[in-house]
């Protein structure tokens, strides 16, 4: 130890001396550049990172929650009229709930932090093809925790999808599952529990957010793991990738698995409502990547700009917002049910895929290097 | 000049410097080990991934299950037995080759400062670095104040090695005139105090840094050696590396760096800290009697000296054989590893597998997050033979779950130093026909610009 202690001793001391020179030679650059101040601007860190936070925690991700909570009480409260007569009418006001509160929920999942991240979430909510063995045995055994990980299949807005339109044939016959038919009150208390769940995690990372988080979330500026940039970040990314190409697009085409796999689609039960959802995600994709505020639509500060404050990235922007449009206008010629899609023509489902693709390269590899934002939590050593 | 040579290497020199650089090598190589394991980088790195990278022609390297722990708690005691000076000859060979095998299980992982590490131990099993002050001195009842300069002159040949071909590796167009990588490295230092939101911001300050840089390896393998320039030179190595451990995360290397620089020094300043570290022991009632001393003889020396000639040859001639590929060395990394080039490159990639189906004409995409680390799959998605060693794994993995016949194809991409994005591997080749050999990998995309220098 005391060689530690003399080696220490000796770095202090030269430290000491480094300082100082390296302090002078501070002095002497920053004078040397003042004085070309007028001539050659002086690149300063203008892009203000915080107020980026602040329009996307302000602008963005609370008016989302917001939004989503209040379609998601209006579809508790479509559920407790359904429950108290189940007829055509209210089943399609429970339907037109659901639709709207998915609908917003696109807007919503691309942000895994915060309480969201630590409460799995995501996962609670959006997890399909939606287990229906995993369904049907919880309302028989009404022994169900669902926030557990082995239900994350059987809850959220896919079970849902399932529970209003996958239950039987015919509306009819879906009606009758909850009126006349065995274990109606069962599959009625399934179906309250499951839409309650939802409300309740959802309002409580609404409040959470309202409750410090954001404050928390918009002062970690930090270019690290955990700084709240690089974590919106990898989150966009992953989303864009997994839950956005892959989950909607490529698995249902086949493009992981020999075979195409149509009944993977988001939404599959209510044929005819995916590709809704689908639009609506790459409008949710492009307005967080614009900084364009979910309620007002103003434009705000997101990563477009921070890209165009980085020299020789100002193109990069025009080039994601394209192949942002690109994919949209190809969904638009998709058909309403992406699974009829997948089975009647799938080549176009895959030409889809393959333009939605070509962004994630734009976004993972050139995006990434400009802003220098490290790959979720890679922390070993580098030379 | 054989009689200069032979004069050489009869010279003499005290053996205190190479004892000091003996304990604190060993000490810390001991704190790298511990540190390696409480981060847990040994289940992350070595335990949790279900494919490792190898290096051709070490295949056979792969962690060995919980047996993996107990080669890094041989690496860590041997380092410990090195740094005391205990049973140095068998510590320093363990050391060696149980340093030398974790770095091989995984190519993931590769740094040069652990090749140099490997490097220096190797060196080490031949020099006499527990001839003075080792508890070797003690069992023995003999030590040797005086040992041949060429030993010690061999270890601050290998760092001023390290150094020079570091800065030589500098002299490009993208590090000198486009002050890339830093460029994008240090504007994104936004978060540091003081400095971060003004100064790292400067572009100025982005060449500034290269070029000192690129200086500072270059000469301070001189200045060290010159008595007149050597403690200036000192503040420098230890400021130059204390600043990049703020800005990078490198670990350990700059501290070890730093001690490793001290080897430069005259014998009077290691006899100091040797006597700072009797003095210390002294507290505890640790004062070993005195023990005779003899003459240092080499029963070996013209084999040892011949053999260092070779490897030092080996050194110098390592990190040119990227002449012998067509370039753009930065872009197919082929000689690019072994070459003592840090921290020049901004590299990113994205590598998509696509397993096909010639028969039925059918294929899929292939998740790699299936199968690989986000670690081990940012640095496959940029190197050519991780590509490749990738895609041969994954034909093994389709086959056996009854996939025949198979090929395999890979759409990727690379940015380099701030360049938007090109295709990197020819989409058309199906790489389970291609191979890892020393040829050239015919099958990487020319890179559409041009880097110029070494």
């Amino acid at each position: 130890m005391p060689f530690c202690f003399y080696i220490c001793k000796i770095i202090i001391n030269m430290m000491k001396k480094t300082i100082l020179a390296v302090v002078s030679l501070l002095m002497i650059g920053a004078c040397s550049s003042d004085d070309s101040s007028d001539t050659d601007a002086i690149q300063n860190d203008d892009f203000d990172r915080s107020a980026m936070l602040v329009n996307w925690a302000d602008n963005i991700i609370i008016p989302a929650y917001e939004d989503l909570t209040a379609k998601l009480e209006t579809l508790v409260a479509q559920k407790e009229v359904f429950i108290a007569e189940p007829n055509a009418a209210n089943l399609e006001s429970l339907r037109t709930a659901w639709k709207e509160a998915y609908k917003v929920w696109q807007h919503v999942e691309m942000f895994n932090v915060g309480m969201a991240e630590n409460t799995n979430y995501i996962f609670q909510m959006n997890v399909y093809p939606t287990n229906i063995q995993d369904i049907q045995n919880n309302i028989q055994s009404q022994d169900y925790d669902l926030s557990s990980v082995n239900n994350n299949d059987a809850v959220g807005f896919p079970a849902l999808d399932y529970m209003l339109y996958g239950m039987a044939e015919s509306d009819a016959e879906i009606i009758e599952v909850y009126t006349s038919a065995a274990d109606s009150g069962k599959r009625k208390t399934y179906l309250s529990d499951l839409t309650d769940q939802m409300n309740t995690l959802t309002l409580a990372i609404l409040e959470d957010w309202k409750n410090g988080y954001r404050d928390t979330f918009i002062a970690n500026t930090d270019n690290t793991a955990t700084g709240s940039i690089n974590l919106v970040v990898n989150d966009f990314i992953y989303y864009y990738e997994k839950g956005f190409r892959a989950n909607k697009f490529g698995i249902p085409a086949g493009v992981f698995s020999p075979n195409p796999l149509p009944d993977r689609v988001e939404a599959y039960y209510s044929s005819g409502f995916s590709k809704v959802l689908a639009l609506e995600a790459i409008d949710a994709i492009q307005n967080f990547f614009n900084g364009r505020a979910y309620t007002s639509g103003n434009n705000g500060k997101s990563l477009d700009d921070y890209l165009n404050s980085i020299k020789e990235s100002e193109e990069l922007s025009s080039m994601i917002n394209s192949q942002y449009d690109a994919a949209r206008s190809k969904i638009s010629t998709l058909k309403d049910c992406f699974a009829e899609q997948v089975e009647t023509n799938n080549v176009t489902m895959t030409e889809t895929y393959d333009i939605i693709q070509l962004a994630v390269v734009l976004l993972k590899v050139d995006m990434l290097q400009a802003l220098d934002i490290s790959v979720d939590f890679v922390d070993a050593d580098g030379d | 000049m054989l009689k200069h040579l032979k004069s050489y290497c009869n010279q003499q020199v005290s053996a205190a410097p190479l004892a000091v650089f003996r304990i604190g090598f060993g000490l810390m190589m001991l704190i790298s080990i511990i540190r390696f394991w409480s981060y847990g980088w040994i289940e992350k790195l070595y335990l949790d991934p279900k494919f490792h990278f190898s290096y051709f022609g070490f295949e056979w390297v792969k962690p060995i299950g919980d047996w993996t722990y107990l080669v890094f708690i041989i690496c860590g005691l041997s380092a410990l037995f090195v740094a005391l000076g205990l049973k140095y000859r068998l510590a320093i060979i363990l050391f060696f080759l149980s340093f030398t095998y974790i770095e091989l299980m995984d190519k993931t992982t590769y740094l040069n400062h652990y090749y140099f590490i490997s490097l220096v131990s190797f060196l080490m099993i031949v020099l006499p670095a527990n001839a003075y002050y080792s508890i070797d001195n003690l069992i023995n009842k003999k030590q040797y104040l005086n040992i041949p300069k060429w030993t010690v002159d061999s270890i601050k040949l290998l760092l001023g090695l390290v150094y020079f071909y570091a800065g030589l590796a500098k002299l490009n167009s993208d590090w000198l005139f486009k002050a890339m990588p830093l460029k994008i490295w240090l504007p994104s230092k936004y978060d540091l105090p003081f400095i971060g939101e003004n100064l790292m911001q400067q572009e100025w300050f982005h060449f500034a840094m290269s070029w000192s840089g690129m200086l500072y390896d270059l000469f301070i393998p001189f200045l060290l050696l010159y008595k007149r320039t050597r403690t200036y030179a000192f503040v420098l190595v230890v400021f130059f590396h204390v600043f990049t451990r703020v800005l990078f995360p490198i670990g350990m290397f700059p501290y070890i760096m730093i001690i490793g620089s001290l080897v430069f020094f005259d014998p009077k300043v290691h006899h100091k800290i040797i006597r700072s570290i009797q003095k210390f022991l002294k507290l505890f009632s640790i004062s070993p009697k005195p023990v005779a001393t003899a003459t240092f003889n080499y029963a070996n020396q013209k084999l040892i000296v011949s053999g260092l000639v070779v490897f030092f040859v080996i050194q110098l001639l390592m990190p040119f054989r990227y002449v012998l590929y067509p370039s753009e060395l930065f872009w197919r990394e082929e000689g690019y590893r072994f070459s003592w080039r840090v921290m020049l490159m901004e590299k990113r990639g994205y590598a998509n597998f696509k397993v096909v189906n010639p028969d039925k004409n059918t294929y899929f995409y292939v998740d790699n997050t299936d199968f690989l680390s986000s670690f081990q799959e940012k640095q496959m998605s940029t190197q050519p033979d991780f590509i490749l060693e990738y895609a041969h794994f994954l034909g093994e993995q389709f086959k056996a779950q009854g996939h025949e016949p198979i090929e395999i194809y890979v759409e990727s991409y690379v940015a380099l130093n701030g360049r938007r994005s090109q295709p990197y591997i020819d989409p058309d080749v199906d790489l389970l026909k291609q191979y890892e050999s020393f040829q050239p990998k015919s099958w990487i995309l020319p890179f559409k610009d041009e880097i110029k220098g070494l």
